[in-house]
């Protein structure tokens, strides 16, 4: 389910101007989660994948196993910080594929014009028609489970919510006075544009991939939950809430709600802070105006 | 007479603006037809393996699907005879049910339909209820809503759907945990959950949309002029907020009325819910292509007549969208 809402947008510029203390909690939760998937291997105090049915679904607080185990008795704990890696990797991918389609079709679009960008925007008014987790769900009914397909469709999906947006700023930006002054003097079409634009466009461009790097990991996760995403042995945490379907059921739900606040607390850090970089575009640029 | 001539133009570019929204989501679902239609052509190897999932059948069973599917024919003519057959309402026979696309799908809907429903008027009643009630006290009310609204958009629905199904169904037994219940009382009471869990994201969302549209119309002088003539505070709020906040409001839940759809697939499957939302994912994970491409046609179908009513409705909740669309 991924809405543009230019509402919240606004909204966010106007309330960014005290910089609100989530911000810097945000980030540090991120950054906390990425050194822990990066350092599993070092950090986790158990293999993810060591059953012992003996240990199996320990409540939290256990010794040796703080967050308790699943129902194969694997620590939640290993497995949460194990799962990171593929949680956040997978939508990184998509929203570096997606932001390289978008700023390509959004700068033609806006340098081209004409039929060009009649053409690509409408291609991308199609594209946003087309709910992101169907065409996910779609390629994975060509491809078989696994998440490079699933990737690369989602990054697809995506790219009209980057590409919208760098080529209305690059329009902007296109009309001001030193873009012509670089053409007066000579400079090629394209080396202004990459040199001279797109600098301009970048921070917009980084709020906005921000944003879909939150919607992306939720795609990934919920296709991980269907069973259609990552295969076993690896692990997401999508595919551990899934996993711990029948211990929830059994009153034991720990080992799926771990994994699901590690999903919402990431997802709510990386919304505030890409809306908070979109707030400071939107207040630096009301300022320059 | 001049104001006729005027009056006329004007008719005129309104129509040619009604004509060209329609156009357009009519070329949007034809475009996305052809994707849905394409994917089965992408698949490595033969489509028809692939969907039979390696089973073992004669050389005249996989001719017949191989036919079935205008396998045997070029892309475009394949095209145009499943597209004038869907056109039908027909999608084919499944290959895993053996039985019509359509009908698999018309049964699933007595699910998902009123779970899809259930779950709009959930999100928008409470969503527009937060909404108007934090943007008019504004104060510690509105940060607690404008809080409560950035964590429920973030809770993936398979989130909320586990958390809710520990608590309400394992945890106090208060709520059924799967099947979907017959007859309407028992219906509604096992979709209760379903449809919470699947409104938490549009009530995030609308609440926080709502919000700062009907902020900003409080704070617009119109409001002031009315409040000043001694206009009551209901009245002002109800004529001069609400009225204008709508419109906006309304694309969004056009928005998110379609997401529900495609918001069926995680919730029906945490919930053990036979809907057309689980039935996506099982025929996902058994190639069952005909289904697949039968929901996901309807799918881009409702998303776009959605979208085109809501954007055609637009001029008459807010006659000024129709002045500035019908110059452009």
């Amino acid at each position: 389910m991924t809405l543009t809402i230019p509402a919240l947008r606004a909204r966010s510029a106007r309330r960014g101007r005290r910089r609100p203390l989530i911000v810097p909690f945000a980030a540090g939760f991120l950054l906390l989660v990425a050194v822990a998937g990066l350092l599993a291997p070092v950090l986790a105090p158990h293999s993810p994948d060591a059953t012992s049915l003996l240990d199996s679904l320990l409540p939290p607080g256990t010794e040796g196993h703080w967050l308790g185990t699943d129902s194969t008795g694997r620590d939640v704990l290993s497995r949460v910080m194990y799962g990171a890696r593929l949680s956040l990797l997978a939508p990184l991918g998509v929203v570096l594929l997606s932001g390289v389609l978008g700023i390509a079709l959004g700068l033609l679009a806006a340098r081209a014009g004409g039929w060009a960008d009649a053409v690509v925007s409408r291609g991308m008014d199609i594209v946003f028609a087309f709910p992101s987790l169907l065409l996910a769900m779609l390629v994975v009914a060509v491809s078989g489970p696994g998440l490079t397909a699933p990737i690369c469709a989602l990054a697809v999906s995506y790219t009209p919510f980057v590409g919208r947006v760098v080529r209305s700023v690059a329009i902007q930006e296109g009309a001001r006075p030193y873009m012509e002054s670089y053409r007066v003097m000579g400079f090629g079409e394209l080396w202004v544009t990459l040199r001279h634009l797109l600098p301009n466009v970048m921070p917009v461009l980084i709020a906005q991939s921000t944003l879909a790097f939150g919607y992306a990991l939720v795609d990934l996760a919920a296709l991980s939950y269907l069973g259609l995403g990552v295969r076993p042995p690896d692990a997401d945490w999508g595919s551990m809430i899934s996993q711990a379907r029948s211990a929830i059921l059994q009153g034991e739900p720990w080992s799926g709600l771990l994994p699901g606040l590690a999903v919402l607390l990431t997802v709510v850090s990386v919304n505030v802070l890409g809306e908070h970089l979109g707030g400071s575009i939107g207040r630096k640029q009301s300022e320059g105006a | 007479m001049k104001r006729t001539r005027a009056d006329r133009a004007g008719k005129r570019a309104f129509a040619g603006w009604i004509g060209k929204r329609v156009l357009g989501g009519i070329l949007t679902v034809l475009l996305a037809s052809v994707l849905i239609y394409g994917a089965l052509r992408l698949v490595p190897g033969d489509p028809v393996l692939a969907m039979t999932g390696g089973r073992r059948l004669t050389p005249d069973q996989i001719e017949a699907l191989r036919h079935r599917h205008g396998l045997d024919r070029g892309f475009v003519q394949g095209y145009l005879a499943w597209i004038g057959d869907a056109l039908r309402l027909d999608f084919g026979m499944s290959t895993n049910y053996q039985t019509s696309v359509t009908s698999l799908i018309t049964n699933r809907l007595g699910v998902s339909g009123p779970l899809i429903l259930y779950s709009a008027v959930l999100a928008v009643v409470s969503g527009l209820a937060v909404a108007l009630v934090s943007a008019v006290k504004g104060g510690l009310v509105n940060r607690a809503a404008g809080m409560a609204a950035a964590v429920t958009t973030a809770t993936p629905t398979f989130v909320s759907a586990i958390g809710l199904l520990a608590l309400f169904s394992v945890g106090l037994g208060w709520f059924p945990a799967t099947g979907a219940g017959t007859g309407l009382a028992d219906r509604l009471w096992h979709l209760t959950l379903p449809a919470v869990a699947m409104a938490i994201v549009a009530f995030g969302v609308l609440a926080r949309v709502g919000n700062a549209a009907f902020a900003e119309e409080l704070r617009r002088e119109h409001v002031e002029v009315a409040r000043s003539r001694g206009v009551g505070a209901a009245a002002v709020i109800r004529r001069h907020v609400v009225r204008n906040a709508l419109a906006p409001m309304l694309t969004i839940v056009g928005l998110l009325f379609a997401s529900l759809f495609v918001g069926t697939a995680v919730v029906e499957t945490a919930f053990g819910l036979d809907g057309v939302g689980s039935l996506l994912v099982s025929s996902v994970s058994r190639r069952d292509f005909p289904v697949v491409q039968g929901i996901a046609l309807i799918a881009v179908l409702l998303f776009v007549v959605v979208n085109t009513l809501v954007d055609l409705a637009m001029p008459f909740i807010d006659p000024r969208v129709a002045l500035g669309g019908a110059g452009r």
